[in-house]
């Protein structure tokens, strides 16, 4: 028999507001713990959660990012359990009716694409951080009730490359959205993963089994393959896969039995008395779709059709969103896209991965760069000119690029009598190439230029040769 | 002595504003009271003598600057479940002990805004859950008037505290009667606030869908001025209203007429099992109303008989999630364990008394898996009908009258080994709170040993101007109000 898996994500993600969701306090990665706390995230008696708009709008335009219905009428509900990461011993959360509804992420999976739907995105709050330590656990309530997002796809997915290319793009929408900085390492994409697997052509869906709270997009994908392994496995020998909570072991590649069915908590969902519904109107969401900015697919159309850069350019220019602001930025400054486009790409790139982007985008501003781009344009300096001189740039840390191409003597050369100079020398020496030009050849005429520039160091102007060898050899 | 103590507001007010008497000598009168009867009464868990004598100096000091505040230099009580700041707050409760409070409450700060002065904290039943004060695990108080019963409850403290003039007015909260139960019991003044009016951030919280901060006073124009000062909207509680607070006290007419008012008189108000003393009281009142210019009607408040029911099962149920964060883990009382759990159940087993375990098992119950839509969801349905009962009677009248309980205050210990006895009496207050409207309580007579009976009028949403009116056209052309106790 023939097995498929199913897989459906409920992925967390952190809101970049200034304050927490039910409370003014602000959130700050890394603050000495319990810094930024107050009665409300402590669960003090008698505080009440005031909630924050700008979580509410950053939600709703996530949910329109992603092609969700946003409900005019949602409502807040308690959802109960003890724990110390949860000051109330309750989180603030949406049980039946979410902020948006539905919603769809069309994704290329190896080439394919593909459609995932949505079954919902709710607002709630985060829990607080605990650290284990011999003999204690400690708590840092920074973290607790920050603005935190659920999104839920639908059980739509079949393999681990559907839910990594789902991820991969989730995360891209969320940063170019501006709805968080998604950066795993600080917790602000987390994901719950449910995996099933059923014979082929069986409609209802196996026994789930829940692998909770990952961030590392890697080991979400291990996770999934071991699952699907583990859980074909034991119904190709008849047996049967028990509807639990696993975690992962990042060491080992495998997941473990944490919970189940049996001892699964009884949230006890009610409506939170402490909060009016949140009522959203049909104006207020049109002017937040008004609102929302380019998305990475309607950013490479752009790059295509309005810059003309080759479709290659433009995928890697916006696969991340600072590389393609920055990009952006140094276009308005100094036009000629394809030449940035190589200078970013090229030179840029290898810079970052070895400097690091920050460091490199320091140094490299929109403005430095489009600076060395314009010399390209205006023919100053060369293409190889340029990518020295970026590397003395990038080597001194910074520096004005008019000044060190006058130090180091780049400037190309266009002055006629130089270049006919050089290209008579060439003639001259050169008689077969030339002959074989005349004959037909047309290629050859690319020796007599090697030798030109090869004679003005790399400082004559190609374009320039190119005209001066034409004239003389078809003239 | 100049017997300070035993004026209201009013009278203070204007005695301090012409100068015939100071806050100072206000609070030493109103300490030297506590000092006389309070080792009776036992209305109160703290005094913070020093801090109260502090505080009247400075009003006295803004009094001399020209400052003009609604309470400037008037001695407040304050029921233990209202945060102030560097003061415990520990409702009643031991799982509390060693808590202070870091914040004050909205309303605690809205006394201070207007000169009162804070006198110290007054009991309660724990977490105020119960009708008597006797679930409080930190004091024992007794009613005023007769110290073998029960003050009721759960501002219990608040209400006897005033009727013993040990305090001018005082705080209380009101989920499901605790106002005015004990202002009945006690013969003192107790208004419910409209649901939404009064800022709830930083009082305790019971059934937050019902919990209300209210005044308890020795008058109705007291419980006025009072309840104007605490009313307002408060963007640190987003249930509270925002709308504008009319001038309770400074607007009260002092004219007696009830002419061309309309007071309903609801018959399952009159229930079974009622004490023959109250609902003659009561009767009598409504007679008195006639007498003043009123016209009485007959209304109806069908599914009145369900309010005990469906307030049991919402209040607990808000409640047991409420009060989950009492864990031992950030203040209060902790007692140790192997791990979280262990931790949890010791330290609330130690910390919460009978009555409160039995409510959050109870709240814990109705909303399990497989029992919600039988209990909770129920319940909000027919909390909905209750509203609606009120909506159709007040499209026939201006206000409703009805007792406030069903017997004179009970002797202490007479109903503490029947829970359901107890729940039982709050039956004329609950659908007040499930429906969210306002009322008030204030005495209208007295049983035949000599205990005060309350009435209640009760009032559409947000009119409180209707129910402050009857009650001081009542209460001026009646002298229930001047009675004291013989402490």
């Amino acid at each position: 028999m023939k097995y498929e898996a199913t897989i459906g994500l409920e992925t967390h993600i952190m809101q970049k507001t200034a304050s927490k969701m039910f409370c003014a306090c602000k959130y700050e990665y890394g603050a000495a713990p319990n810094t930024h706390v107050c009665p409300v995230c402590l669960g003090y008696p008698g505080a009440l959660p005031v909630m924050n708009e700008k979580a509410i709008e950053l939600c709703c335009k996530a949910g329109l990012l992603l092609g969700c219905e946003i409900n005019p009428c949602s409502k807040w509900d308690r959802k109960n359990y003890f724990y110390p990461d949860m000051a109330k011993n309750y989180q603030i959360t949406q049980a039946d009716e979410p902020l948006c509804l539905g919603g769809e992420l069309e994704v290329d999976v190896d080439g394919e694409m593909k459609t995932f739907t949505l079954e919902r995105i709710h607002q709630e709050e985060n829990a607080a951080k605990n650290t284990h330590v011999a003999g204690a656990s400690l708590v840092d309530y920074n973290r607790a009730g920050t603005a935190l997002m659920e999104i839920v796809s639908n059980p739509c997915m079949h393999s681990s490359a559907d839910a990594l290319a789902y991820l991969v793009a989730l995360k891209q929408i969320m940063e170019y959205g501006g709805i968080s900085d998604c950066n795993p390492e600080k917790g602000q994409i987390r994901s719950d993963v449910n995996v099933s697997v059923r014979p082929v052509g069986q409609e209802e869906l196996g026994s789930k089994v829940e692998i909770k709270n990952m961030n590392s997009f890697a080991f979400i994908q291990q996770a999934i393959e071991y699952e699907i392994d583990r859980q074909t496995d034991l119904l190709e020998a008849g047996g049967a896969v028990v509807q639990e909570t696993r975690g992962f072991d990042s060491d080992r590649g495998e997941t473990f039995s944490q919970r189940t069915k049996e001892n699964a908590h009884d949230y006890r969902y009610f409506p939170e008395p402490d909060l009016m519904p949140v009522k959203i109107s049909a104006e207020q969401v049109e002017q937040w779709r008004s609102e929302l900015p380019e998305l990475p697919a309607q950013r490479r159309e752009r790059y295509v059709k309005e810059l003309s850069l080759p479709e290659y350019d433009a995928g890697v220019l916006t696969a991340d969103k600072i590389i393609s602001d920055y990009f952006d930025e140094i276009i308005m400054k100094a036009d000629h896209p394809k030449l940035v486009s190589n200078l970013v790409m090229g030179k840029g790139m290898s810079w970052m991965n070895e400097i690091g982007q920050a460091e490199y985008l320091s140094i490299m501003t929109p403005a430095v760069t489009g600076e060395v781009v314009g010399l390209v344009a205006k023919k100053v300096i060369s293409n190889n000119a340029m990518n020295e001189l970026v590397d003395i740039l990038v080597e001194r840390k910074g520096g004005d690029p008019k000044a060190i191409v006058e130090e180091k003597g780049m400037a190309q050369v266009s002055n006629d009598s130089a270049l006919e100079g050089w290209a008579d020398e060439a003639i001259a020496a050169n008689p077969k190439p030339v002959e074989e030009y005349k004959a037909g050849n047309t290629a050859s005429i690319n020796f007599l230029m090697g030798q030109v520039m090869k004679a003005s160091r790399g400082k004559a102007n190609p374009g320039a040769v190119m005209q001066v060898l034409k004239q003389k050899l078809d003239g | 002595m100049a017997d300070l103590h035993k004026l209201t507001i009013a009278e203070l007010s204007e005695k301090l504003a012409a100068g015939e008497c100071t806050s100072v000598e206000v609070v030493n009168d109103v300490l030297a009271s506590i000092d006389t009867t309070d080792g009776k009464v036992g209305a109160y868990l703290t005094i913070d003598r020093n801090s109260a004598l502090e505080q009247a100096k400075a009003a006295d000091g803004a009094r001399t600057a020209g400052k003009e505040l609604p309470l400037l230099g008037i001695p407040v009580a304050i029921k233990d479940l209202l945060n102030v700041k560097g003061q415990p707050c520990t409702c009643s409760s031991k799982i509390l002990e060693g808590y202070t409070a870091p914040y004050d409450a909205t309303v605690i700060a809205k006394l201070r805004e207007a000169g009162a002065v804070l006198l110290g904290r007054v009991n309660m039943d724990e977490f105020a859950m119960g009708s008597s004060t006797e679930n409080a695990a930190l004091g024992k108080t007794s009613n005023p008037w007769n110290s073998d019963h029960v003050p009721g409850g759960s501002s219990g403290g608040s209400a006897a505290c005033v009727a013993a003039d040990e305090a001018i007015a005082a705080l209380g909260s009101d989920t499901g009667g605790s106002i005015r139960q004990p202002a009945a019991f006690c013969g003192c003044v107790g208004v419910k606030p409209t649901y939404g009016r009064v800022s709830r951030y930083g009082l305790t919280a019971f059934a937050s869908s019902l919990d209300q901060i209210g005044p308890l006073a020795k008058t109705v124009k007291d419980s006025a001025i009072l309840l104007e000062v605490l009313c307002g909207h408060d963007k640190m509680d987003s249930s509270s209203i925002d709308m504008e607070v009319p001038a309770f006290g400074r607007n009260l007419s002092d004219d007696t007429s009830l002419a061309g008012m309309k007071l309903g008189l609801p018959k399952e108000y009159f229930v079974e099992g009622m004490d023959p003393e109250v609902e003659k009281a009561v009767r009598d009142a409504v007679g008195h109303c006639k007498s003043l210019g009123a016209e009485i009607v007959d209304v109806s408040l069908p599914h009145s008989k369900y309010a005990i029911a469906v307030y049991y099962i919402i209040a607990t149920a808000e409640a047991s999630a409420n009060l989950a964060r009492f864990d031992g883990i950030r203040y209060g009382l902790r007692i140790d364990g192997k791990n979280p759990l262990e931790l949890y159940g010791k330290t609330r087993a130690a910390g919460f008394g009978a009555e409160v375990k039995r409510r959050v098992i109870l709240g814990t119950y109705v909303l399990s898996s497989g029992y919600y839509d039988a209990y909770y969801k129920r319940a909000q349905k027919v909390r909905t009908l209750i509203r609606n009962d009120f909506t159709e009677a007040f499209k026939q009248c201006d206000a409703i009258l009805a007792p406030v309980t069903p017997t004179p205050a009970y002797k202490l210990g007479e109903k503490t080994d029947d829970p359901l006895k107890m729940y039982l009496d709050d039956i004329l207050t609950t659908p007040v709170n499930l429906a969210g409207n306002c009322a008030l309580s204030l005495p209208c007579g007295f049983s035949s040993t000599g205990l005060p009976i309350g009435l209640q009028i009760i009032g559409d949403s947000f009119a409180e101007e209707t129910i402050l009116k009857v009650g001081h056209a009542y209460e001026q052309t009646t002298e229930w109000h001047k009675q004291k106790p013989g402490l």
